[in-house]
């Protein structure tokens, strides 16, 4: 099933099997991450803002590192300036889903500002486990809804019962959304420069993780992407890198065959 | 008005603006080769720090807990080829199993 989600990236060819699996891996995500609105809930509360304040956030900003920046900035004793700043520095990130998603999303109108404001981590992670346009966006789609609902209602049921209810962590629900990353991941990794960029990203975010306020790593780690795409392309081609090479003068659309063709390889 | 109030509203609109402001570079800056290269690379880039971030940061800290063992399995299992779904509920009940027995 994971081939059929590669093996098509004409625009709007969208396979049946590819986009039920990205719908179902949208709720999935959605389902799982959501339930952490729990301890954003208990812990906003705690902090010291009210429920509307903690439903502003959950419902407007919704996007769930720089939620936790603001009320862990408030609940230390901060002031609403620097939450404020520790929130928006966190939300870069969302700057940079943006860019990858823009060719696929509907632009302007009511569903251009649904899509701005479903931007977040796991929305652009499922989105990002698939080449073809429909698919895509029906993972975008499905994982940005399916987070927002269990998201809102679970930071209410928190704000409203947080303390009484317990930690998500007995549940293992962080190590699921380890597993569930790991799971958006590892269909990408075709080939060796792939692995190298993700390995390389992973080691930066961990390095930097006691140095910079929590979040920031993995905009940290973002720059491997940046730097190893603005380089140079090597005059020579490895073998099972060629794609990777010769993806300077390309669009996505002979990436995505090379992804393709190296899954079926695989297969 | 509180400052609490100024510092959630404030907070909140910038945070959408940084959303929309992604969607409104030109296309024909994002099919420039290296910066179709770059944006190709980003997901790999974020999901590799988000899976190292989850699996071992606790805030500011890292820490060996249940979550690896959790990880490691998912990997196996992914290896395997199960889907989705089902890695992520085996690496929830690894976890779940691990701290109720006292570990991590």
């Amino acid at each position: 099933m994971r081939k059929h989600e590669t093996t098509d990236s004409r625009p709007g060819a969208g396979t049946p099997l590819a986009v039920s699996a990205a719908r179902r891996k949208g709720l999935s995500v959605g389902i799982a991450t959501g339930l952490y609105g729990i301890s954003f809930g208990a812990l906003a509360t705690a902090s010291g803002l009210d429920v509307c304040q903690t439903m502003v956030l959950t419902a407007i900003m919704f996007t769930g590192g720089s939620q936790f920046a603001f009320v862990g900035v408030i609940g230390g004793g901060g002031s609403a300036l620097g939450a404020a700043l520790a929130a928006i520095l966190l939300g870069i990130r969302n700057t940079l889903y943006g860019l990858v998603l823009a060719p696929v999303l509907p632009r302007g109108g009511a569903k251009g500002a649904a899509r701005s404001l479903l931007t977040i981590d796991e929305s652009a992670a499922v989105a990002a486990t698939t080449e073809d346009p429909v698919a895509k966006r029906a993972g975008f789609w499905a994982a940005g809804l399916a987070v927002y609902v269990f998201w809102n209602l679970f930071s209410l049921v928190g704000a409203l019962i947080g303390q009484s209810v317990g930690d998500p962590s007995a549940w293992g629900l962080d190590a699921a959304a380890a597993a569930a990353f790991l799971g958006l991941l590892w269909p990408r990794l075709v080939s060796r420069d792939i692995v190298a960029v993700a390995v390389a990203a992973a080691f930066i975010a961990l390095i930097t993780t006691p140095v910079l306020p929590a979040g920031l790593p993995v905009l940290a780690a973002a720059l491997v992407a940046v730097l190893v795409g603005l380089l140079p392309r090597r005059p020579r081609t490895e073998p099972g890198t060629g794609g990777t090479a010769s993806a300077g003068t390309d669009a996505d659309g002979a990436d995505d065959a090379r992804i393709a063709a190296e899954q079926e390889d695989r297969a | 008005m509180s400052w609490l109030w100024i510092g959630v509203i404030g907070a909140t609109v910038v945070a959408f603006v940084q959303k929309w402001l992604g969607y409104q570079v030109p296309p024909a800056v994002l099919e420039k080769p290296r910066i179709a290269r770059v944006t190709a690379l980003l997901p790999v880039a974020l999901l590799g720090a988000l899976v190292a971030t989850q699996a071992v940061a606790d805030g500011q800290h890292l820490t060996a807990d249940a979550r690896l063992p959790a990880l490691a399995v998912a990997a196996l299992l992914l290896a395997l080829r199960a889907p989705f779904l089902a890695v992520v509920i085996a690496a929830a009940v690894v976890a779940a199993v691990c701290r109720a027995l006292g570990w991590g």
